[in-house]
């Protein structure tokens, strides 16, 4: 397994985002993490990367104790949900700043063409659309020979055509063996994509497993039906025990 | 921490409010030096406006600069990177900013337009203080973001810590002289300037301008006391400590923050 959790715990104060997610993520798959906003998808991202601290549980990367050591996430490409960066710098400039943070060799430049940015090298990011910027991103979380990819709503911002280019992108590198994680709104994708999908509800795993399980589990056509079906099985249980 | 400190400094640099700042530094450098009768009485002038924009500037730029670059930050510590080296990185990068602000924006008149040989030391102690209270009030900056999500609750802080520095500890501090008027408070009167990096820096160019015959009884005691190697090394010392508390603070709460 390239990625596990063990019992992931996580409160802000007396607000209990995860409950004991047990969790594991093997190589050359596209995991999807759905689930409502506030169900704990970003938080559970954020603690494989080390950003988050689980208040208890347990967390590997490549074999690697990923709550404490820093080093692990020289596995993982990370594309944060909001993307932002330091205004008077060019998309040149924090290319090269993350390459040299990294110590890595990277390889910007298929994805620059790809996604059409070629022109906005040497532009400012405070002048770059959200969409180029969200581009941006993309390209500095894939440009690096990882093992491991995290995507935080990859497609967000992105135009049809980019967003076509992005799922082409991500099964190619499936088939390089890579692990992919990503958390999506946009169920469609998920159900294109995924191998796998984590639906996360108030902090606990709902369901996880392969894409067309949870569909015959719910009798359901298409993903959309399925997950609406996980909702109203959760909320008739809640009810029954009311 | 090189390469964080490289793009923050090139960040901030290239930034409109470091333009506004240096230029406000070259106009009023400029014209205090130019139409003052003597290097004294211009550093004099100049010395109200450092102390009290140097840490306002401080304060508020970091306290923007930090806040605009949270989601920034939460790619950056997604990289293989020490916590600690992200953390200092941005300290150093903006203290080397808002220095290199300071020295252009008073250096520059003073080499063109000074040309008494007593304004060299009087100035250069007027920058010491001015790098003393960058160092203390963008640490402080860097602080507050890192404890408060809400970003108007930290402009609030750094205002309200400004206030006080600037105004209100001086105000408590004078009340507290006045009210004690019947006991000796020499040593009163020595803890309360150190304790507060405004005041410790006020008194020290005062000090070196000779103007410390004009506050009287207290100037003569800050005059015995600072004038010593002693009262020096302890001056310097506090000066330090107020840098090295709140980074050593940054740091215990950066390596356990939530991101």
């Amino acid at each position: 397994m390239v990625i596990e959790l063990s019992n992931i715990k996580k409160d802000f104060g007396k607000h209990k985002v995860l409950k004991g997610v047990d969790l594991s993520f093997s190589e050359g798959k596209i995991y999807s993490i759905l689930g409502p906003n506030g169900s704990g998808k970003t938080t559970l991202m954020k603690s494989i990367l080390g950003l988050v601290k689980p208040s208890s549980g347990a967390i590997t990367v490549c074999g690697k104790d990923a709550i404490n050591d820093f080093k692990q996430r020289e596995f993982i490409g990370y594309a944060p949900q909001i993307a932002r960066f330091p205004e008077n710098l060019t998309v040149n400039e924090v290319i090269k700043l993350v390459t040299s943070i990294r110590k890595q060799p990277s390889n910007p430049d298929p994805l620059i063409q790809l996604f059409e940015i070629d022109s906005f090298r040497t532009q400012r990011l405070k002048n770059l659309s959200g969409g180029t910027r969200q581009k941006v991103n993309l390209a500095l979380s894939l440009m690096f020979d990882s093992k491991i990819y995290i995507l935080d709503e990859p497609t967000s911002g992105l135009d049809p055509i980019n967003r076509i280019r992005l799922k082409e992108l991500l099964l190619d590198l499936k088939q390089q063996g890579k692990t992919i994680l990503v958390t999506t709104h946009i169920l469609h994708l998920a159900e294109q994509i995924s191998d796998e999908l984590i639906f996360l509800l108030e902090g606990k795993i709902k369901y996880s497993g392969p894409t067309e399980e949870l569909m015959s589990m719910t009798s359901s056509e298409n993903l959309e039906q399925a997950i609406a079906k996980l909702i109203q099985q959760q909320t008739e249980k809640e009810q029954a025990h009311v | 921490m090189f390469n964080v400190f490289k793009y923050v400094l090139f960040d901030l640099l290239r930034s409109k409010w470091s333009i506004v700042y240096t230029l406000f530094y070259v106009l009023s450098s400029s014209a205090l030096l130019y139409f003052a009768n003597s290097s004294t009485s211009a550093v004099a002038g100049l010395m109200n406006i450092v102390l009290f924009i140097t840490p306002l500037v401080s304060l508020l730029l970091g306290v923007i600069y930090f806040y605009q670059n949270r989601d920034f930050a939460e790619l950056l510590l997604a990289q293989p990177i020490r916590r600690t080296q992200y953390f200092l990185g941005n300290y150093l990068g903006l203290i080397t900013a808002l220095i290199a602000n300071l020295l252009v924006g008073i250096g520059l008149p003073a080499l063109l337009i000074s040309n008494e040989t007593t304004a060299f030391t009087e100035l250069s102690i007027l920058i010491l203080s001015g790098v003393l209270l960058t160092l203390i009030f963008s640490a402080l900056a860097l602080l507050i973001t890192l404890l408060n999500e809400n970003r108007i609750k930290g402009f609030g802080y750094a205002i309200i810590i400004w206030l006080f520095f600037a105004v209100i500890y001086d105000g408590l501090f004078l009340m507290l002289l006045l009210y004690f008027n019947d006991y000796p408070l020499e040593t009163f009167a020595l803890v309360g300037v150190i304790l507060n990096p405004m005041d410790l820096c006020r008194v020290l160019i005062l000090l070196q301008l000779d103007l410390s015959a004009l506050m009287g009884f207290t100037g003569a005691v800050f005059q015995q006391y600072f004038g010593s190697t002693f009262g020096f090394v302890t001056a310097l010392t506090s000066g330090l400590v107020w840098v090295a508390l709140p980074l050593a603070f940054l740091i215990k709460k950066g390596n356990t923050k939530d991101f």
